[in-house]
């Protein structure tokens, strides 16, 4: 039987331990893990407390991160409950099996430490790999602080273990600036953590030898778009059972949690809608734009996916100017979140202006001075009506000004 | 289970159950006493792109079982320790049962798909001699 380890109230932890903590609280029977910068030190962290008999399940090191989300799958199929960590190019590698674990609806949990992605190799932190996996038919959740990350990472299995949901799990934070920046972590005890996720429920697992099952099979044009389709439907529906953890948990820690995260929004002009700490930042910036007469506020998108299509059109009902911060490079058109919000938006009565700002790759400084730009762009176009400026503009970046559409 | 109508009704994960029903000690259970569920791939052929199929000659076979155990499809039909024959609609042709086959000359060879059995087995090769130390 396990160790139980005493915390404090409010212990000092960066985003790595607070991933590394929840997965030993919740006591997962198989972590299959390879480790990757900035993710490492969330496994190193969990070996240790393997090491030292805080944990019962197995760790088990394998070769590769496909490997390692290959060990899940079957660990998962079989009955157990499983989590692993990445990011980047560990992440890219996992990527065939990552649509596996989601097919196969299997509950794993992956803890992402974001990271970009190479060419040129870069160790920092942006949301490339996030975005990697916005069709893996995971669902995505986004923390912006190690409290979140923890508080996110925790409710991630009671979320994706639901008999009524099924579905693999995957827990952002930004590299570095969260998962190695150490702040005050409230957590819960030992035994208040597991309580709150509970004891694994298996669904068709194959250690069940009264019941034979076969995972992994092969469907062609006769099965393949009706089991796919009942793969979205299901995970369209995880929003339910989403909010219903997001309402227990802050029943018993008092911390709220909504699909789309609003700041400052009730009589706000001009939204920066953004992913990660860079949610924080935006926060500054926007109280500071405030005094000086700008109605500025920030919508965040808590849960990426299933995405709240209606919640971010809610969000932004009343605005004049909307900005997207995509911390990824978009590879030839305007950002994921520019798409999205215009996607969500395009279907209500407001029709804002909407701005697209490509920021922060490779782990480049977003400072409050360059989201205050932002703010001044929006403010002249929502005072205009119109854009004022071009649709889509690089932020922070070097050389001569750079911009599209 | 049956065969799903729609998107909604389908096992999520596209998982398959073997049998109909529960279970139990179904490894000492005969083949043709289990409840087998309308998607067991066993009433299924799987083997249409095969193109060399095995032929079993009980002439020669001492039932040893190898075959039966390597087969990778279970393919190999044993029933009582006795080597039967060659289940067709699953076996792949992989050629492994010929490949671990001990006896002189093989109970186990490999022909072309379209070859018919009783052809095969007249076309059957002789016994090897042995070479002896030096020869």
């Amino acid at each position: 039987m396990a160790d139980k380890m005493e915390l404090h109230d409010v212990e000092v932890w960066d985003g790595n331990m607070a991933f590394a903590q929840a997965l030993r609280q919740v006591q997962v029977d198989v972590v299959a893990a390879y480790p990757i910068t900035p993710s490492t030190p969330t496994v190193q962290n969990y070996s240790s407390f393997v090491a030292d008999g805080y944990v019962d399940g197995e760790f088990v090191m394998v070769e590769s991160e496909h490997a390692a989300m290959s060990g899940c799958v079957g660990a998962s199929a079989a009955g157990g409950r499983v989590a692993t960590a990445t990011s980047s190019q560990g992440l890219a590698l996992m990527v065939e099996v990552l649509y596996q674990a989601s097919g196969m609806r299997l509950p794993i949990v992956l803890g992402l430490v974001n990271r970009a992605l190479a060419a040129p190799l870069n160790v920092n932190g942006d949301h490339s790999d996030m975005y990697l996996t916005r069709d893996s038919g995971w669902i995505s959740l986004c923390s912006y602080n190690p409290q979140e990350a923890y508080d996110l990472m925790l409710m991630g299995f009671k979320i994706g273990e639901n008999h009524g949901v099924r579905l693999p799990v995957i827990v952002n934070q930004d590299g570095f600036i969260c998962s190695h920046t150490a702040q005050n972590v409230k957590p819960l005890s030992d035994d208040d953590a597991y309580a709150f996720v509970g004891e694994f429920q298996p669904k068709n697992d194959m250690l069940n030898l009264k019941k034979p099952v076969s995972y992994g099979v092969q469907t062609e044009e006769d099965w393949h778009f009706e089991h796919k389709a009942q793969q979205h439907n299901d995970l369209m529906k995880s929003s339910a059972v989403i909010k219903e953890v997001f309402a227990e948990f802050k029943e018993k820690t008092g911390r709220e949690y909504n699909l789309v995260e609003s700041y400052m929004m009730d009589d706000a002009d001009v939204a920066i809608v953004a992913l990660g700490t860079t949610v924080e930042s935006a926060q500054i910036s926007a109280k500071e734009m405030r005094a000086k007469g700008i109605k500025a506020g920030v919508v965040a998108i808590r849960v990426l996916r299933p995405f709240p299509f209606d919640e971010v059109a809610e969000a932004l009902k009343d605005v004049k100017a909307v900005a997207c911060m995509d911390r990824s490079a978009p590879g030839g058109t305007v950002g994921m979140l520019y798409n999205e919000v215009c996607g969500a938006l395009f279907h209500t009565d407001n029709k804002p202006v909407v701005l697209n700002y490509i920021y922060g790759l490779g782990g480049r400084d977003l400072l409050v001075s360059h989201i205050e730009e932002v703010y001044a762009d929006l403010d002249a176009s929502a005072k205009a009506g119109k854009a004022t400026v071009p649709v889509q503009q690089f932020l922070g970046l070097r050389g001569p000004k750079l911009s599209f559409f | 289970m049956a065969i799903t109508n729609g998107w909604n009704d389908c096992e999520p994960g596209s998982v398959l159950f073997s049998f109909s029903e529960e279970v139990q000690n179904v490894a000492t259970t005969p083949e043709k006493d289990r409840p087998y569920s309308v998607n067991n791939t066993r009433k299924y052929s799987v083997a249409d792109w095969r193109v060399d199929k095995p032929v079993h000659n009980e002439e020669f076979c001492i039932h040893c079982q190898f075959c039966w155990i390597y087969c990778p499809d279970m393919s190999i039909i044993s029933e009582d320790k006795k080597m039967i024959g060659i289940e067709y609609d699953h076996c792949k042709g992989c050629g492994v049962c010929v490949d671990v086959c001990p006896t002189n000359p093989k109970s186990l060879l490999m022909f072309g798909e379209q070859t018919a059995i009783d052809e095969a087995i007249a076309n059957w090769p002789a016994k090897e001699e042995k070479k002896k130390k030096g020869e």
